[in-house]
Parts: structure tokens; C-alpha cells; sequence
């Protein structure tokens, strides 16, 4: 391989930043799953009795279930009996009031990471939920949003304090048996974020949430649920980090957004899971189900992810537009380098009448990575004048890496509109030169091109968010044509 | 400025310059005509830094440093800049953003602070109208969608903008209708300069009427055979190479 093609590698094999392991006394069950673990837990985080209902119905189901096999990864064989389904940092007290009684370690963790929670919670106009392993250790802001009813706390917390909510919405996007993975997490998930946005409210700051799993031989099950109510509107962003470490460690997420009537969330990801060493050791296997029901008319949900993580991505945010005229957008950019794997996409079902989807798909491979859109745009009959839009564009950076794509379209509806388009495109070695040449180095070359194939994607992401997705793609992207 | 002595050139095992010979001074225009597959464009990008060349002997120095050396974006920063045959286009890059990039990177390396973005602006603006684009090729992303012609005279753009040196022209004529012909080589004749010298690649003589250089090189086999002035490009159209390979 050439000179060039030499320098793109190097480019691409920068080291994982947030590698570090945190120093905490933690409580950690021992590894295996079965009824006595999931009412340990259960009573560990104090839930009323619904929710070990809730929770041992959903693992009798998991266990009928087989773990899938369609996608286009290869995956080995997980044993769910070697892994802590909780894993805790101890405390005074089972959830901290306020920062001063969070452990000193944890916020230095933060801060490493770039999320000063102490400062965070004077400065930036951004509010924080940070999940550290199995719990929420600090939620910043929650006074200031309370003022206008907006409810912003740990899943746990509004599990006990908010069951009424918690019983009208939990797995009404999600279903307890949707997947294999969605299953498992309902029966064990420990905690995530809740958002209640109160009829009429936009919210006041970007919500964000900081997922960091720290101890090893442990999974990470958080489960979100966000609801904007009539008129609402929110801005959620989602960030994520492990320590490296060989094994690999799985975190399996379900996300549940409900807006009803005129409602709008917005919801960002910028995933970086630890993605395993350059041979392929360790790293997370990140099985997430993400789905959003625009329930009422008018709503609108708006899926943005910036994929760099994990050694193993299955995610596929989706729309349900079920309101008339509901709008649902999805907007991705998934990076896989050295032996990641992505399988990623959406679904966009379209049920009420008028409505309209949009899905832009930009797929990076590098490495010897494999990177796989998988879409599923659906009308059902009578959903008149559903409108999609799909745009799917893959990058091949080197000669080694694989991009796929699976676009699956229903429609049930003479009145459908539906729209594709996908390009495959490599960075060349006269695309490198031609920009060495007007004196650019190598890596802003590589980074420019491919910011300039992100471009429509990023312009989605919040502004400070955006900043931080271009500069971690330049990260996992370093070292790689070849 | 430039000075290439007994310069050797591999690709893969193939030698494809023999030992060619060529001394540049600032202000000069050199055109390099020849059959193909002569060494014209190993010629352009070797001295622009391009990988998959291999340099077996001989030296070419360029204002008094070692040009071999040096890495294609340091040449680039030294002012050395070619004018492609085939410019590639960057999807979601935009012309604005390359050009503003490459300006920076060449001002660092001269130790210049970041262009000011108001005084970027008027400047890629006057440059612009100068070569006859419409303004909007500037948010179009490089090369993207554009014709032959147009692609050329984005060449040209670029060249205006960084104000190098030394100018590589390779086979900028092929693909020009007579008009974007005339566009290009105005812009070209614009940026001639008592510090700033030419080398054009060109198989044929045409551009040449446009551009009048000061000296005309024959390349043949992987060397300079013949040099001349201007004239010897009118006699060469006349009589094609073939007298010359044979002497």
C-alpha cells in the first residue's frame, strides 16, 4: 500500500479517550439472572409492588425467547448468567440528595469526561442526569425545571414518586415482548432518565443524559421514557462512555418517547461505547431498542445519532406515526473503524393519515469495519398521502471495510409517496493528494471530507454537541484508508 | 528556482523518466510537450509530491531546499501547486470552505496569523468575477456537478487564491471548449509575475496560443530532447514528434 494509504491508517488508530476506570467502593450482585435476582432488585431500588409484576412477567417472556440472528453481525455467544445485572458506587444513602453527597471519585470521573456536574449545575444552561453503572448519581437543574413543571429525575426515582405516570406509559412505545433485548431490559433495567414535559411548556434547557458504566462483568440496562404532553416541546441529549477493558460488556437500552397532540422532541445521541481494541478484544455490545409513538396530531419526533462507539451496534430509533399529520425525522451518522460493527436504521411506521418521514443515513466505514444501514419505512392501508423521504449514503475509507444496506419498504396505500436514494463512495488517494496538495495535512484532509459528508446530519445536533460529535469523529476516524 | 538534474523515475519497476534535465527561473513560463506516455504528468507529480513514484537518482532543488524531501502538503506550503488534469470532487465540501482551509495552512506555515473572514470574503469574491464564475460556484461543494470547463477554471480559482510560486499546469487545455480556453489561459496570463514560474504539461500546441512561453521543452522516453522557443512548438505541430524520437 502506498504512502498515503499508510498516513490514513495512522489517522484512523487514535486511542480511546475515556478509557479510564473509575476507583469506587461499589454494591455489585453476583453474576446471574433469575426470580430471586430480578425481587433482589427490585427491592434494592424500593419499587412498588407493579413494578416486580412488571418485571417477572417480562423475564418469563424473555426466557421463551431465541437471541436474533438477522442482523448483519456476527456476535458470539453471550452467557446472561456471567453477568451483575447491578452494580452500584455505595453511598450514605441509596440516592444522593445533592452533589455534595456524591462521591468525590464520580464527579472527578465526570470531569474527566468533559461534564462537570458541580459546574455544570451553575454554569452551562444544560441539565444532567449522570448515570454511573446502575444508578443515577446526580441530576442537576431539577429545582429550576420544577418551577415549570417539568419533571426531570432518575427512572427509579419516578418510579416511586410518579406511578401513575410510570403505569400509563412504561412499555406503551416498547412492548414487554417487542425483542429479545427489550424483554431482558424491562425485566432488569436499573435506571435511566425520565422526562415529563407539561402541557404547553418548552422546556427551558436541553436535557441531557450521561450514561458511564465503570464496573466490569456488569451490564448496563437503562431504560428512558420521555413524554411531552400537549404543545410541549424538549430538546434531550444522550451521551455515553465505558472504561477499556478486554472483556466485552453489554449495555442494552430501551428508549420510550411519547408526544401527543403538537407535541415535538427532539432527541440526540453522540454514542461513544468503548469500541474494543484495534485486534477486536473487548469493547460494548450496544443492543438498544429506541422508539418514539407520535401519538397525537401534529406531533413530531426527531431522532439525531452520531454512532462512533461500542464494538457492536444494533439500534434502529424509530417513529410510530400514529396522529395525523405527525412528522418523524431521523437523521445518522455511524463510524465503525478497525473490527467494529454497526447495524443500524430506523423504522418509520405510518399509520395516521398525512404524515411524513424523513430518514438520512450516513454510514463511515474504515478499517476493516463492517457498517449496515437497515431501514423499514411502512404504510399501512388508509394511512392517505404518507410521504417518505430516505436518503442513505455510505463512505468506504480503505479497501477492507464492508458498507450494506438493507432498505425495506411496505406500502399498503395507493396515495404513498415514497422516495430512495443511496450512493457508496470511498475517500480516495487523489481526493487525499488533492487536498495535500493545497497544502492541508493528511488528517484535516480525511477530517474534512468526511465532516463534509456528515454535514447534514451534524447541522441537526445541538451547537455545542455538534462541536463534539465533528471532533470525536475526527477521533475514532484516526488511521484509516487502506 | 527550480533546478532537476539527471532525475530518475520508477513506477513499479518500469522506469519511466531516464535522467531528465530542466533549470526553471522565477518569471518564466516552460512548456513540456511530448508524445503520450513520454513521462509528462510522472514529470507533475513527482515535483508535487505524489505517492507511488520512486526516485532512483538525481536531485531536484527547489529555492535552494531539497523538494524530494519534503512531504506533498510542505510543498504545497512552499508554493508549489499543480493544476490537475483530472480535479476529483469532495461531496459536502464546499469551495469557500477548501479554499479558506489551504489559505490558512499556507499562512501558518509562513508564520501569517488566520485570514481575517471579511477580508477572505472580498478577496475570493474579486477572484472569482475575474475568472468569469458566477459567485454560487463558491457554495457548491468541489468540483461537484461541474462541467469539464468549469472544474479547470476552479483550478485556476484555487491557484489565484494561494498565490504560489511555481504553477504545475497538467494538460489543463484537454477537455476546454475554445471559450473556457480563453478563460483559463486569461487567468493564467494574469498571475504571471516576475516571482512566479510555469511549467505547463500539454500534448498539444493549442494552449500555447493563448499562453506564449519562454522556452518549449520536448519530453520523449523519459527525457528533455529537444528545447527551444516558442517557434519550436508551431514546427512540432507541423511535424508531429516522430522526427524527434527517431534522431
Amino acid at each position: 500500500m502506498s504512502a498515503n494509504n499508510d498516513e490514513i491508517h495512522h489517522l484512523l488508530n487514535q486511542d480511546y479517550k475515556q478509557g479510564f476506570v473509575t476507583d469506587v467502593q461499589s454494591e455489585t450482585f453476583p453474576a446471574g439472572l433469575n426470580e430471586d435476582i430480578i425481587a433482589k432488585l427490585s427491592k434494592v431500588k424500593n419499587e412498588p409492588a407493579f413494578m416486580l409484576d412488571y418485571r417477572l412477567k417480562a423475564f418469563r417472556h424473555w426466557q421463551t425467547m431465541p437471541s436474533p440472528d438477522w442482523a448483519q453481525l456476527n456476535i458470539e455467544p453471550i452467557d446472561y448468567q456471567a453477568i451483575s445485572y447491578y452494580s452500584a458506587p455505595k453511598s450514605k444513602d441509596n440516592a444522593p440528595k445533592s452533589l455534595d453527597e456524591v462521591d468525590p471519585e464520580i464527579l472527578e470521573a465526570y470531569k474527566k469526561l468533559g461534564i462537570p456536574l458541580a459546574e455544570q449545575e451553575q454554569l452551562a444552561g444544560v441539565a444532567v442526569d449522570a448515570v454511573f453503572d446502575s444508578v443515577s448519581v446526580a441530576t442537576t437543574f431539577k429545582h429550576k425545571l420544577q418551577e415549570v413543571g417539568v419533571i426531570f429525575c432518575p427512572i427509579s426515582e419516578a418510579i416511586r414518586e410518579h406511578p401513575e405516570l410510570i403505569k400509563h406509559y412504561l412499555s406503551s412505545v416498547v412492548p414487554v415482548g417487542d425483542n429479545f433485548f427489550a424483554a431482558l431490559n424491562s425485566a432488569v433495567f436499573t435506571d435511566g432518565s425520565f422526562v415529563y414535559i407539561p402541557k404547553g411548556v418548552r422546556c427551558p434547557m436541553e436535557l441531557s443524559t450521561y450514561f458511564r458504566i465503570n464496573a466490569s462483568n456488569t451490564g448496563q440496562f437503562e431504560r428512558t421514557l420521555i413524554i411531552a404532553d400537549e404543545g410541549s416541546y424538549v430538546s434531550y441529549l444522550e451521551g455515553c462512555s465505558a472504561p477499556q477493558r478486554d472483556e466485552n460488556q453489554l449495555h442494552a437500552a430501551v428508549v420510550e418517547l411519547v408526544a401527543l397532540n403538537d407535541a415535538h422532541i427532539k432527541y440526540s445521541t453522540v454514542q461513544n461505547w468503548y469500541p474494543g481494541d484495534k485486534e477486536g478484544k473487548g469493547g460494548i455490545y450496544n443492543f438498544v431498542t429506541k422508539r418514539a409513538d407520535c401519538r397525537g396530531e401534529n406531533s413530531k419526533v426527531s431522532w439525531t445519532q452520531v454512532e462512533t462507539g461500542s464494538a457492536i451496534t444494533w439500534k434502529y430509533p424509530s417513529c410510530v406515526l400514529t396522529g395525523n399529520n405527525s412528522v418523524g425525522e431521523f437523521y445518522s451518522v455511524a463510524v465503525t473503524n478497525n473490527l467494529q460493527q454497526a447495524d443500524t436504521g430506523t423504522k418509520m411506521i405510518h399509520i395516521g393519515k398525512n404524515t411524513k418521514s424523513t430518514i438520512i443515513a450516513k454510514g463511515i466505514s474504515a478499517g476493516k469495519a463492517q457498517n449496515t444501514y437497515r431501514g423499514l419505512v411502512k404504510v399501512i392501508k388508509n394511512a392517505e398521502n404518507a410521504r417518505n423521504y430516505t436518503q442513505c449514503d455510505s463512505l468506504l475509507v480503505g479497501d477492507q471495510c464492508g458498507a450494506h444496506t438493507f432498505p425495506y419498504v411496505e406500502v399498503k396505500e395507493p396515495t404513498a409517496q415514497i422516495e430512495h436514494e443511496a450512493t457508496t463512495s470511498k475517500i480516495s488517494e487523489d481526493q487525499l493528494f488533492f487536498c495535500q496538495q493545497r497544502g492541508l495535512s493528511a488528517e484535516d484532509a480525511v477530517s474534512m471530507i468526511v465532516n463534509g459528508f456528515c454535514k447534514q446530519v451534524f447541522k441537526e445536533l445541538p451547537m455545542e454537541f455538534a462541536v463534539e460529535a465533528q471532533a470525536l469523529l475526527g477521533l475514532s476516524l484516526e488511521g484509516s484508508v487502506g | 528556482m527550480l533546478e532537476i538534474k539527471e532525475l530518475t523515475v520508477n513506477v513499479g519497476t518500469k522506469e519511466i523518466l531516464k535522467g531528465l534535465n530542466l533549470h526553471v527561473n522565477a518569471g518564466e513560463i516552460h512548456a513540456i510537450m511530448g508524445p503520450n506516455g513520454a513521462g509528462k504528468s510522472t514529470l507533475s507529480h513527482v515535483l508535487s509530491g505524489k505517492a507511488g513514484y520512486e526516485v532512483t537518482s538525481g536531485s531536484v532543488t527547489y529555492n535552494g531546499k531539497d523538494l524530494l524531501e519534503m512531504s506533498a502538503e510542505i510543498r504545497a506550503r512552499e508554493g508549489v501547486f499543480l493544476a490537475f488534469q483530472y480535479p476529483v470532487e469532495i461531496a459536502g465540501v464546499t469551495n469557500v470552505y477548501l479554499l479558506k482551509a489551504a489559505l490558512n495552512a499556507i499562512r501558518k506555515h509562513k508564520g501569517l496569523s488566520e485570514v481575517d473572514a471579511m477580508d477572505f470574503l472580498t478577496l475570493v469574491k474579486s477572484k472569482t468575477r475575474a475568472l468569469e464564475m458566477d459567485e454560487k460556484f463558491l457554495y457548491r461543494a468541489v468540483n461537484e456537478g461541474f462541467s469539464g470547463g468549469e472544474k479547470k477554471r476552479n483550478e485556476i480559482l484555487q491557484m489565484a487564491m494561494l498565490e504560489p510560486q511555481l504553477c504545475i499546469l497538467d494538460e489543463t487545455d484537454s477537455g476546454l471548449d475554445i471559450d473556457a480556453l480563453r478563460i483559463v489561459a486569461d487567468g493564467v496570463n494574469a498571475l504571471r509575475a516576475e516571482n512566479r514560474a510555469f511549467i505547463m504539461v500539454t500534448h498539444y500546441q493549442r494552449l500555447l496560443d493563448y499562453i506564449k512561453p519562454d522556452f518549449v521543452h520536448v519530453l520523449a522516453d523519459g527525457k528533455i530532447v529537444k528545447s527551444g522557443g516558442a517557434e519550436l512548438a508551431l514546427e512540432l505541430e507541423e511535424k508531429g514528434y516522430g522526427w524527434l524520437e527517431q534522431a
